[in-house]
């Protein structure tokens, strides 16, 4: 049972932390990124439909269509943000509401899009698009670690795809000069302008990371939970991973910790709920448990955050 | 940049360019842009956009359709159209209240779904008598509502919980507890929505006939309109509406004004909840008798288009909403008739949302190309007086705008100023 947990609990996990490296790409650069829910669908959207395209293409034992789809997946969601960004950095809308009104948009336009191709290239009137199952892995040797084998048993291939991401993103953020900038443009961007460095750009990119690692996540979720692609993918897993990188205090390790208590938190439930023997309702009582301890921990941990200094500000060259 | 007189810069200056009318052109604006993107969007489809759009009045009863069912005419359905915009004024409302606090409740559906909830289980399943039922129907769903506000707005104020995040877990743990206790205790076994209330209890009076036809008369419609009434008048002229409004625009300076933050930010949240919960009750018990599980009524994320295109105030939440009650209701006809399928109406209701959001943009652009223009007319008057062949009107109409553009220039400066601080954080 303890290793079901883990197994269940990292593969929820994983996607929800690799969405929520985005989200602190977006807001350590200044930026509010409510858009992360609408940004993960559009992106799973634009991944499952060049799977479905593949698919038949490689037959049914290729891998091809699952790699293919994780890279479109981050290309689309890059894309998509990029109306986030324009609304945020060109526009200068206020950056809730754009959120908002992109995730809305999203669900609306990959839902209607969803029904049409497959009317027009399937010929079927369906609103989702079926996937099939991930494979999983076993790694030989290290599974028989007494409980921590777990996480080496039956992994989906894409918890490897994440954590490559996320060290690469942690490198990036920390260690280089252009995570320096980013993370400065979030705390005082006047000081970024007089250092010579274009702070609209550097936002503009992050909030096109942001739309990346959402798609990954988006698409990882499609895989793994649901094995299609519908609108049920808009089940808040982008406010969830909002509300992990406040608890984490938009830093990259903390986070990481709070989404692996998400996850655990879902997993142990279902297995409690299952191990009880109790019947399926039950198992919509459990549902609320990661919301109920995200609210509970926020109300801990919500007056030490500090969040970026100039986070939803706008960024106007003229004001000081 | 635009060339030189170019006739669309000075067609979208002149219309869109005075900025005491900026208020409702530009929404106006957003939403032609958005129906033309959507008639484009149907026209790749291989379908015509104008009779789809028709058919969107049609279906809400604004037009009339070619033939009726029994019992139907264009007025019936108007009146039951009138018994799904209900909500809608009402879920707008709550955004708006809020968004003049400087805060995003964004769990208007959550508030709707428990209201709605809680509400029936007391009142709609009691035996109660229709004039002491329908009142206390409302009156639950609102207290109701009104709680969960208040929870949001205190985390906020004493803990420092962003209200978006906080209103978005109530959204689900209201989610997934009522789906179980439908799934376990009110469940009814056909339609697997919880049972139907008591048609005592039931804020929409269906089946009333008069005539030959049958309407279904939404007693909520008169409390939505009243409501948007009362809120526009305690905004313009009262203490509190002015403080709310203070509190939302500077934080930090209504209270070196001596203003209680937390106290006008909780009381804001109190109302928007109570009005979400007015929006439960005529969603869950007026326009529907039953509760569908597992699902957030769409009517509390709309809201928030709707609010914020009738620019937060009540009377232009009013025609706001009505507009995208239209597309919400008619689509249903629209997707029989035309063929279409009816998520295209919730894309252009996306669209006009889209396009709402860039207002502050546009607003920019046209006061950039305005001033622009006053400088070439200033430029081409010295010129007239030289050659004296320019034609006069034209450069003496601008030069009257040019002049009200420098008054307004700085009440726009405090405007701006205001959006920047205001929404968020």
């Amino acid at each position: 049972m303890i290793d079901k947990i883990i197994i269940d609990g990292l593969s929820f996990a994983l996607p929800l932390f690799v969405m929520a490296i985005g989200g602190i790409y977006s807001e350590r650069s200044g930026i509010t990124n409510l858009a992360l829910e609408g940004l993960q669908g559009a992106g799973a959207f634009v991944g499952a439909l060049v799977a479905i395209f593949l698919m038949p293409r490689f037959g049914d034992n290729s891998q091809i269509p699952y790699y293919a789809a994780m890279l479109f997946a981050m290309l689309g969601g890059m894309i998509y943000a990029m109306l986030h960004a324009v609304l945020c950095v060109k526009f200068k809308a206020d950056q809730v509401i754009s959120g908002v009104v992109i995730n809305i948009l999203a669900m609306a336009l990959t839902v209607f899009l969803t029904k049409v191709v497959n009317r027009v290239a399937f010929g079927a009137p369906s609103d989702k698009f079926v996937l099939g199952v991930s494979q999983r892995w076993t790694i030989p040797g290290l599974c028989k670690i007494p409980i921590l084998g777990a996480i080496f048993t039956d992994l989906y291939p894409f918890e490897l795809i994440i954590v490559v991401v996320a060290v690469i993103a942690w490198y990036v953020l920390y260690r280089t000069k252009y995570g320096l900038h980013l993370r400065a443009c979030g705390d005082n961007p006047h000081a970024v302008d007089a250092a010579g460095i274009d702070v609209a750009r550097v936002r503009f990119s992050a909030v096109m990371i942001s739309g990346a690692l959402s798609g990954l996540a988006g698409m990882c979720f499609a895989y793994s939970i649901s094995a299609k692609y519908s609108s049920g993918i808009y089940v808040g897993y982008g406010y969830l991973s909002i509300a992990a990188l406040i608890f984490g205090n938009w830093k990259i390790v903390p986070t990481l910790a709070a989404c692996l208590l998400f996850g655990l938190a879902k997993s142990s439930g279902y297995q409690i709920v299952q191990a009880a023997g109790m019947p399926s309702s039950y198992s919509d009582l459990v549902m609320i448990l990661p919301y109920v301890l995200t609210l509970l921990l926020l109300v801990f941990f919500s007056k030490h955050n500090d969040s970026p200094r100039a986070l939803g500000e706008i960024y106007d060259k003229g004001k000081r | 940049m635009k060339r030189k007189g170019n006739p669309v810069t000075k067609f979208f200056v002149k219309t869109l360019g005075n900025e005491k009318h900026q208020v409702y052109t530009i929404p106006v604006f957003a939403i032609i842009l958005s129906l033309i993107v959507g008639a484009v969007v149907i026209a790749i489809l291989g379908k015509n956009p104008f009779s789809a759009y028709l058919n969107l009045l049609q279906g809400s009863g604004i037009a009339p359709k070619a033939k009726y069912a029994g019992g139907k005419n264009m007025l019936t359905d108007f009146s039951s159209f009138l018994s799904y915009w209900t909500p809608m004024i009402f879920a707008a409302l709550a955004v708006a209240v809020a968004l003049k606090a400087g805060l995003f409740n964004i769990g208007v559906s959550g508030q709707m779904l428990v209201a709605g909830f809680l509400s029936s289980i007391t009142i709609g399943y009691s035996t109660l008598a229709a004039p002491v039922a329908k009142p206390l129907v409302v009156l639950v769903a609102m207290v109701v509502g009104a709680a969960i506000g208040c929870l949001i707005g205190w985390l906020k104020y004493r803990f420092n919980i962003n209200e978006v995040v906080s209103s978005i877990m109530l959204n689900y743990i209201g989610e997934y507890i009522i789906a179980f206790f439908i799934y376990t205790k009110f469940v009814d076994p056909v339609s697997r929505q919880s049972k139907n209330i008591s048609d005592m209890a039931r804020l929409t009076l269906i089946g009333v006939e008069i005539g030959g036809y049958k309407y279904d008369i939404p007693l909520g419609i008169i409390l939505a309109v009243l409501a948007a009434l009362i809120i526009q008048f305690v905004f313009k002229k009262t203490t509190f509406g002015y403080e709310l409004k203070a509190v939302g625009s500077n934080r930090k300076a209504s209270q070196y004004a001596g203003i209680s933050v937390g106290k006008n930010m909780i009381l804001a949240m109190i109302i928007s909840g109570a009005l979400a919960g007015a929006a439960g009750a005529s969603y869950y018990l007026g326009y529907f008798a039953s509760i569908q599980p597992k699902v957030l009524p769409s009517t509390g994320f709309d809201s928030i288009a709707v609010a914020l295109l009738g620019n937060s105030n009540p009377i232009g939440i009013l025609a706001s909403s009505f507009l995208i009650s239209v597309i919400g209701k008619g689509s249903t006809y629209m997707s029989s008739t035309a063929g279409l399928d009816a998520e295209i109406a919730s894309v252009i209701t996306g669209l006009i949302l889209l396009f709402s959001a860039c207002g502050a943009f546009i607003r920019e652009k046209v006061k950039r190309s305005k001033d622009r223009m006053e400088e070439m007319a200033k430029k081409e008057r010295t010129e007239e007086t030289d050659t004296k062949n320019v034609n006069a009107k034209e450069t003496d109409a601008e030069e009257s705008n040019a002049g009200k553009v420098k008054a307004k220039e700085e009440n726009s400066k405090i405007n701006a100023g205001k959006e920047n601080t205001g929404v968020g954080k």
